[in-house]
């Protein structure tokens, strides 16, 4: 009886009215709430932190409100240029026809893109790990080990053509960060040692390694410092422009990698029971599925992933390994696989967003003058209404979703 | 005779549902009154109505002639209605005392808690209804049975003079169902009024002085046990004529599929938990394992599956030692399981119903192609099973758990049994299900048996055992003390060998 009420209610609705019910119940429009939340909360901490706007209120009230709004807008304007591009020096340096100054108005947005690789590739070694139900703090450490073993592939290999040489970087990379999620993988599996904690100090054994590589075994002879010699030629991974383009082959590979973990997850029996072992264990269990294979191989592909983005940033990037050459990619990656749902489209997606917003922040501080800081308050918001999307809801006036069949499922600290 | 509770047109709506449609119901001092329902029929949102948790839509609730306003469960109280949730509302590490007292504590020298007192009330309250419970022993310590009797003192001690038990005997031992009613019997000759809420339809017979069927949130019907049948009850709570009596053929037993000797199984803790057991299951029987809860039977189940692995003993499936296989290699020989935790074993309830519906077999073909899930057979699969077993759902791509309870247990039963299976291990079948779905389980499980599959069913359901079984395995204290014919056994001797006290 029921139904059939319903069907007759769908009927009298008008169809926009329907795609609004059902756009509201989509986990996406909650996440373009959540971010444009986020940058009103963050343009309103502009206004009220800025010095101009409480002189201006002395003036009188709408000056005051008149000042706010200019600050959060000039920030937003920095950012817009840091991370996408002056469009009013884009088509001026179009109009002047000088190659390099296009290169360089257009540089902003591939910069981006450029920041945006790590975040990828350590985004998708989060996201995978959650899949399993494996929190896997440790992508921090993976990526710093991934980055000295294809450091050392690309600089004690010798001779090689670029098309060898830059996959089996690329691998030694894969097989560097995948080893070092083995070791908690297999100490979960078999002891039942919690990957939270393992991974944790996975990663100072990693910071502290990769400083003694970098001081002895990996360290250029040639040089004071510790930082290793530069890579081979044949080991870079490709440019597409010239300088100041940074664009490089890994942001290409960083979307093809996304799509075939895609595939692992969701198109393959593998996937299957990784996901199967990530939502119910004792269901996994109860079907015939190895629980201790699974977790380490899946602490092996994570870890793995992890070290394709350290890979990526001193192949593409650096060409060389530095001490902490990482700005904390391993850490964000964890905040921007929730962003992105744990989905492969969704890590892309946020990558793309968190290396926009880190390179935009860049140049907002440079030519703004506004704290880069502002950027890890903004993020945090949107993160925030992300983590209680009750908020969300209750000032947009959202429906409750049905039962999320995405929904990644976690386990606490029992382990199980 | 006076009724104490009156509850007149309670009409409640849920988005969707209308979960209760104009409700009357008389509670008489002094009375038992079962309010029987399958799940969902909208029993336990009149309950939470009368005690505060929801407010009606329309209706009026009387307590002795008198008009009340329930809007917490704290004015219910105060009206002196109290309610025993079926999921028990105590903390463990806390002592019956401190239990009961939570909420309404006395104090002395404005702030110290005063133990003494309660305790003392406490102890009176268990002498005056004989519930022999210790105010000073911790929950945690205590059996099921007697924790739910430190529930019915904390509404006695707030002088509740109507007590609400919701779903009271499922979580209950047999023995421990007896004692509940010679409880219920001694309060209400003391003058309380009982509202229990169940679907149990024998206990409703044996023990309610009146019976309230609800259906489709609408009084069908009110009677008395004097007056019903099971059957009729059956069918008034499903609203189609219901046949209780299974129609069970001889059985046709052949060859031997399971052989268990000297088997012995340790628990989570290492404890031994199945005693040297040996039995045989054959093709075209049910042997039925009865016993009370926690006598072994969960650990002879997990060694059979291969979820665990025995220490002492052999198994032999089909001609093939299994005691060391792994669960995909006993499932592969041609071994089916309905576990008995549906929900935390044999279920993804995130995932849909499709893919709960390959769980174990989305690796074989025609389901994958190499390692390539083929997403339109695993679709097609389920649309199949859907209707081979009768399965409500609006979809085959929705969670699995958003079913009920029934529909879930189909799930399991469709994909457990649209394999060709030689075996089958059916551990408490029908726990928590209404009765049309208990109905539609035993007789496919009986189809299967007809077919020459070799079924071992556990179960605390005596009822169920008896019914279904063509040998009945007795376990107590991890062993098997008896195998007997089910034809000539009875209840009374089963009863007592599960109780430990005869010998076959």
């Amino acid at each position: 009886m029921s139904k059939k009420e319903k069907k007759q209610d769908t009927k009298k609705k008008d169809a926009g009215k329907i795609f609004l019910e059902e756009a509201s119940k989509s986990p996406l429009t909650l996440t373009i709430l959540a971010i444009f939340s986020g940058l009103l909360l963050g343009g309103l901490l502009v206004a009220v932190t800025s010095v101009e706007v409480y002189q201006a209120f002395d003036i009188s009230f709408w000056e005051g409100i008149k000042t706010g709004a200019r600050a959060a807008w000039s920030t937003y304007e920095a950012l817009f240029f840091g991370s996408i591009g002056n469009p009013g020096k884009i088509i001026e340096a179009i109009r002047g026809g000088e190659a390099e100054d296009i290169r360089r108005a257009f540089n902003p947005f591939f910069e981006s893109l450029v920041v945006s690789t790590p975040y990828i590739f350590a985004g998708l070694a989060v996201a995978l790990g959650f899949r399993v139900g494996l929190f896997n703090i440790g992508v921090e450490g993976q990526l710093y080990i991934g980055a000295a073993t294809a450091v050392a592939a690309a600089i004690f290999l010798k001779g090689l053509p670029a098309i060898i040489h830059v996959p089996i970087s690329l691998i030694a990379g894969f097989i560097g960060g995948g080893l070092w999620g083995f070791i908690p993988g297999f100490l979960k599996a078999a002891t039942g040692g919690h990957e939270v904690i393992n991974t944790i100090m996975m990663n100072y054994i990693a910071f502290r390694l990769s400083e003694f590589l970098l001081r002895g075994p990996l360290k250029n002879p040639e040089g004071f410092t510790p930082v290793s010699a530069p890579i081979e030629e044949s080991a870079r991974l490709l440019r597409f422009f010239q300088p100041p383009i940074r664009l490089h082959l890994g942001f290409f590979i960083a979307l093809l990698v996304a799509y075939l973990v895609y595939l692992l997850l969701f198109k393959t029996t593998w996937g299957y029971t990784l996901r199967t072992v990530g939502a119910n264990p004792r269901a996994a269990k109860y079907a015939g599925m190895n629980i201790m294979r699974t977790t380490i191989l899946a602490m092996v592909i994570s870890g793995g992933l992890a070290g394709l983005a350290g890979a990526n940033e001193v192949l593409g990037v650096n060409h060389n390994l530095a001490l902490a050459f990482s700005s904390g990619y391993g850490f964000d990656a964890i905040a921007l696989a929730l962003l992105g749902n744990s989905h492969p489209m969704g890590v892309v997606l946020s990558a793309i967003l968190f290396g926009f917003l880190k390179n935009g922040a860049i140049q907002m501080q440079l030519s703004a003058g506004i704290p880069i800081d502002i950027i890890a308050v903004l993020q945090a918001f949107i993160l925030a209404f992300i983590a209680a999307p009750a908020i969300i809801r209750t000032v947009y006036r959202l429906k409750e979703p049905d039962i999320d069949i995405d929904a990644v499922t976690l386990h606490g600290w029992g382990g199980n | 005779m006076k009724p104490i509770l009156e509850l007149k047109g309670i009409t409640k709506r849920f988005p969707g549902v209308l979960a209760n449609d104009n409700i009357n119901l008389t509670l008489n001092k002094g009375e038992i009154h079962a309010l029987l329902g399958e799940n969902g029929a909208g029993k336990s949102t009149l309950m939470n109505i009368l005690y505060g948790l929801y407010d009606p839509d329309e209706g009026e609730i009387f307590v002795n002639e008198e008009k009340i306003n329930v809007s917490s469960p704290r004015d219910a109280i105060a009206r002196g209605i109290g309610m025993v949730h079926q999921h028990f509302m105590l903390v463990p590490v806390f002592t019956v005392t401190e239990n009961v007292m939570l909420g309404d504590e006395t104090t002395h020298l404005g702030g110290f808690l005063d133990r003494k007192s309660p305790a003392a009330r406490i102890r009176e309250i268990s002498d005056e209804y004989s519930l022999e419970v210790d105010p000073d022993s911790y929950v945690r310590d205590l059996p099921v049975g007697v924790q739910q009797r430190v529930e019915i003192i904390k509404l006695l001690y707030r002088e509740a003079d109507i007590l609400i038990l919701d779903e009271p005997t499922a979580v209950l031992t047999p023995q421990e169902v007896d004692e509940l009613f010679t409880i219920m019997r001694s309060l209400v000759n003391s003058g309380k009024s009982i509202i229990f809420i169940t679907h149990k339809l024998r206990e409703v017979l044996t023990f309610a002085d009146r019976i309230t069927v609800i259906r489709g949130g609408k009084v069908v019907g009110t009677t008395t046990p004097k007056e019903a049948d099971q059957n009729q009850l059956a069918s008034m709570m499903v609203g189609r004529d219901v046949d209780l009596a299974l129609n069970k053929k001889t059985a046709n037993i052949k060859e031997k599929v399971l052989e268990v000797q000297d088997l012995v199984v340790l628990n989570d803790l290492n404890q031994v938990a199945v005693n040297e057991v040996s039995f045989n299951v054959h093709s075209g029987e049910i042997l039925g394992v009865a016993g009370v809860q926690g006598n072994g039977q969960t650990e002879l189940v997990k060694a059979i599956t291969g979820l665990s692995h025995p220490v002492e003993g052999k198994i032999d499936l089909l001609g093939q030692n299994i005691d060391r296989s792994t669960p995909r290699a006993i499932t592969e020989l041609g071994s089916a399981h309905i576990p008995e935790d549906r929900q935390q074993d044999g279920l993804v309830l995130t995932a849909t119903i499709a893919d709960n519906l390959v769980l174990n077999t989305y690796y074989l073909d025609p389901f994958a192609k190499g390692v390539v899930i083929q997403e339109d057979q695993i679709r097609d699969n389920a649309e199949n099973i859907i209707k081979n077993f009768d399965v409500r759902t609006p979809s085959a791509m929705i969670p699995v758990g958003s079913l009920s309870g029934g529909n879930q247990q189909k799930v399991i039963v469709g994909r457990e049994f649209s394999r060709s299976i030689k075996f089958l291990v059916a551990a408490q079948p029908t726990r928590g299900l209404d009765v049309g779905s208990i109905e539609y389980i035993h007789n496919r499980l009986l189809e299967k048996r007809d077919d020459g599959c070799a079924i071992l069913l556990v179960s605390t359901e005596l009822d169920e055992i008896m019914e279904l079984s063509d040998r009945i395995a007795v376990m107590f204290d991890g062993k098997i003390i008896a195998v007997v014919d089910a034809e000539g056994a009875t209840k009374e001797q089963i009863g007592l060998l599960m109780a430990g006290v005869a010998e076959a």
